[in-house]
């Protein structure tokens, strides 16, 4: 098949085939080293006195020694997952840490544990998880072995462990000193750039995701309204003698294509609107990204002014300013790493998402096309046959 | 067929032009103004071009026109008009009656009715109609003089008819029934049609809006710049294509619209022969009467009750003189009424005679106009299809670059 994208060394791309979910993410360099196989499925309901909620089941399998056992199941519930993507930001603040799925949908249109959100919830969890295993850093994160192997109850005693409160209010804390720091002017170039390439990227793709969505329910309302033109030529073929097959025939034409407009719908939901929705998340999360790379860069900036004028201790602090010059360094490499390897998958899940709306158009106009060739073929057959039987005497 | 006009005549509504002037009340009006060419066909074998003649006309005359063929013909399903008013739009099309793409569609309706008259064979032959198209002034006066107004039916009388008619003939309330049930499918299907060429014209225009975004968005982008900004163009040309696309789907609608009015037509005709059959019933029903009423007298029975023979037997009989004058008017009115029933009872023998030749010839030719219909609305599903597996085609190769 040679409408793929060209496999390289650096990042090959798998087709997206909708009935294998396992083929729905891009594999990292080599692709027979993966050891890490994660799935989320079969969501369950519990209710208790207090509240009613859904858990997942998190299947992994695995040949990391590091593992004890090479297979696991678990089950996880929304907040559990919250909690691991907090963790992931906490030891990695300038990684960029996958999108999870939106807490609650407010366009109304979904209700809470409907079937529909628990099924698109589930999708993104499970790419959220894939993705994480994809990363050559965050695959190696221990909260993240906790949370694909520990029990219900080994996760609760490990999660209550550790720098808990002040951990989860870091963010916010450092969130109102960094407009406070600055950490702006001394920012190199590159990050510049990028900042502003994600400002315009950002606006972009929020236009993107409202299109499509625009695209999605235009086609409903084509579909509704064509689901009672059919039947129109149905009823009137029944008053009709010499040309009831003719109407009969159009209206089975109008309910094939029918059928072709819903396959058509389910490609847009299925592909392009949950991508282009983790794009709007992900630009969220890289401008959070760079902020906390700028909050790092201040944290050391106000240091050196604040030293700047204590000439005789300067010995003294030479090693706090070393350490906190690694620290932006290393936040620096570690960022600019993440950055080049999301801009190459961005290009290849873009490329083959926009690649799979257009052959879903394609099918869809090629299968209309069918229906009615054969239509017209009837008709014309029907015609000659009728001059035939009128040329004998 | 026949030797009708269309054979002897090209016709064509070749122009429509804006005008003002004044009307009836003196107050200032704008109208259309179409233009009529006719020019002979049987010169042209012989290898010259006949010289074309011309007039203008406007909707109101052609409306004149027809009621004056409907009252003379009334056995015959006139070709109707197209609508006076833009009917059945979807939000694209204006309902102005001014807009340039009806007055053209209108055009073509009024062209398209012509020669339908022109191709009947027994409307063509009609001198009003030959006036019509070749002579311009005075038209007005020479249909009004032919009185054909006064020959027209009152809808009270038809409607009445309608409901009190006893034994009207079963292949007429059939094709009632078939007139009744041919405008409700097609008004409904023209309505559903314009919400769903709406809703079609949404789906293509939404995706003019990647365009301009694929456009910004490549702005940004080294290597994904150039396949966005070309994928780009061709959702533009994706976009730009409904607009020929529903045109042309117009006249699909037009030609279902043809034959809306027609089931109008047909109900004419139907309502006539209940007028006429209803007149039958009432003219039999009250030579009965009369017959009976100069039985009574004659043979000095009373039969049926009646206030006159009441009071004579209160206040006394007439003299036998008074009754023999009666009975002798009553035998003359009698025998005009035979006469009167002999020939209505010819002529509804007749109307349903040359009524049923022309249902049958006009059964024939809308079979055939609406399976052509049908054919042309897939031929033209079939080149949207086309024209999006182009588009789309082009798309993914650019998508492939990126």
């Amino acid at each position: 098949d040679t409408s793929l994208a060209e496999v390289n060394s650096f990042s090959p791309s798998m087709p997206i085939s909708p009935s294998s979910m396992i083929n729905q993410y891009k594999f990292e360099d080599e692709p027979e080293l993966r050891d890490l196989f994660i799935t989320v499925d079969d969501p369950e309901s519990h209710i208790t006195a207090i509240e009613t909620f859904i858990t997942y089941r998190v299947v992994t399998k695995t040949s990391r020694g590091e593992f004890d056992s090479s297979e696991y199941e678990v089950r996880r519930r929304y907040q559990d997952f919250l909690w691991l993507k907090s963790k992931l930001e906490e030891a990695h603040p300038t990684l960029i840490i996958p999108p999870l799925p939106e807490k609650f949908i407010m366009k109304g249109m979904v209700e809470r544990f409907s079937d529909e959100f628990i099924e698109t919830r589930r999708k993104a969890l499970h790419k959220f998880l894939n993705r994480i295993a994809d990363h050559p850093t965050l695959t190696f994160n221990e909260d993240f072995k906790i949370f694909l192997t520990a029990q219900a109850w080994e996760l609760s005693s490990h999660k209550k462990q550790g720098p808990s409160l002040l951990s989860r209010m870091g963010q916010t804390v450092r969130a109102v000193a960094s407009s406070v720091r600055g950490g702006v002017k001394n920012r190199p170039e590159m990050f510049t750039e990028i900042n502003d390439y994600m400002e315009t990227f950002s606006q972009k793709i929020n236009v993107l995701d409202k299109i499509a969505h625009r695209i999605y329910k235009e086609e409903k309302e084509y579909l509704n309204e064509m689901k009672e033109y059919g039947p129109i030529h149905t009823l009137w073929s029944a008053s009709e003698e010499d040309i009831a097959d003719c109407l009969k025939g159009v209206a089975s034409c109008i309910d094939k294509c029918c059928k072709a407009t819903e396959k058509r719908m389910a490609g847009l939901s299925e592909n392009l609107l949950p991508i282009l929705h983790e794009y709007v998340l992900y630009s969220e999360i890289l401008m959070g990204v760079l902020k906390r790379r700028d909050q790092i860069q201040g944290e050391l900036d106000s240091r050196v002014d604040a030293l700047a004028n204590k000439k005789t201790e300067k010995d003294l602090f030479s090693e706090e300013i070393g350490k906190l010059e690694d620290k932006v360094e290393c936040a620096n490499n570690a960022l600019k790493a993440d950055w080049d390897r999301w801009k190459q998958n961005m290009q290849c899940d873009m490329r083959s998402t926009f690649i799979n709306v257009a052959e879903n158009n394609l099918r869809y106009y090629e299968e209309c096309l069918a229906t009615w060739e054969s239509f017209l073929a009837s008709q014309t057959v029907d015609l000659h046959v009728e001059e035939d039987s009128e040329d004998r005497p | 067929m026949e030797d009708c006009l269309a054979k002897k005549m090209e016709i064509t509504v070749s122009e429509a032009e804006k005008r003002t002037g004044r009307n009836a009340v003196n107050m200032q009006e704008t109208y259309t103004a179409y233009l009529i060419e006719t020019r002979a066909v049987e010169s042209q074998s012989e290898g010259q071009c006949a010289p074309v003649d011309s007039l203008w006309r406007r909707y109101s005359e052609f409306e004149l026109l027809r009621n004056y063929l409907s009252v003379t013909y009334p056995h015959i399903v006139v070709p109707p008009l197209p609508e006076k008013r833009a009917d059945f739009v979807w939000h694209k099309l204006s309902a102005d009656n001014m807009d340039p793409d009806f007055v053209e569609r209108r055009r073509i309706g009024l062209e398209n009715f012509l020669l339908r008259v022109a191709s009947h064979p027994v409307l063509c032959q009609d001198k009003i109609f030959y006036s019509f198209l070749t002579q311009e002034s005075g038209w007005k006066e020479m249909v009004n003089e032919t009185g054909f107004q006064l020959k027209a039916d009152s809808r009270l009388k038809a409607l009445n008819a309608t409901f009190r008619v006893k034994n009207p003939d079963k292949r007429f309330t059939e094709l009632k029934h078939y007139s009744d049930e041919l405008q409700s499918v097609i008004s409904h299907l023209l309505r559903v049609r314009a919400r769903v060429a709406d809703r079609l014209y949404g789906v293509y225009k939404v995706h003019g809006n990647y365009g301009r975004v694929f456009s910004e968005w490549s702005a940004i982008e080294k290597e994904m710049g150039d396949g966005l900004q070309s994928a780009g163009h061709h959702m533009d040309v994706y976009a730009a294509s409904i607009d020929d696309i529903l045109e042309e789907e117009e006249h699909y609608a037009d030609q279902l619209k043809e034959y809306l009015f027609y089931a109008e037509a047909l109900r004419a005709v139907c309502r006539k022969h209940e007028l006429m059959q209803y007149d039958l019933e009432m003219a039999a029903q009250d030579l009965t009467s009369k017959k009976q009423q100069c039985e009574e007298l004659a043979t000095g029975t009373v039969r049926t009750f009646s206030l006159k023979g009441m009071t004579s037997k209160l206040f006394g009989q007439e003299t036998p003189e008074q009754r023999e004058a009666k009975i002798k008017v009553l035998e003359e009115q009698i025998q005009e009424g035979e006469e009167q029933l002999k020939s209505k009872n010819l002529e509804g023998r007749d109307f349903v005679k040359s009524a049923w030749a022309d249902i049958e010839r006009f059964k024939e030719q809308k079979n055939h106009d609406l399976k052509e219909a049908l054919i042309s609305y897939a031929v033209m599903q079939i080149s949207m299809c086309k024209k999006g597996i182009q588009v789309w085609t082009n798309a993914k190769e650019c998508f492939s670059k990126m």
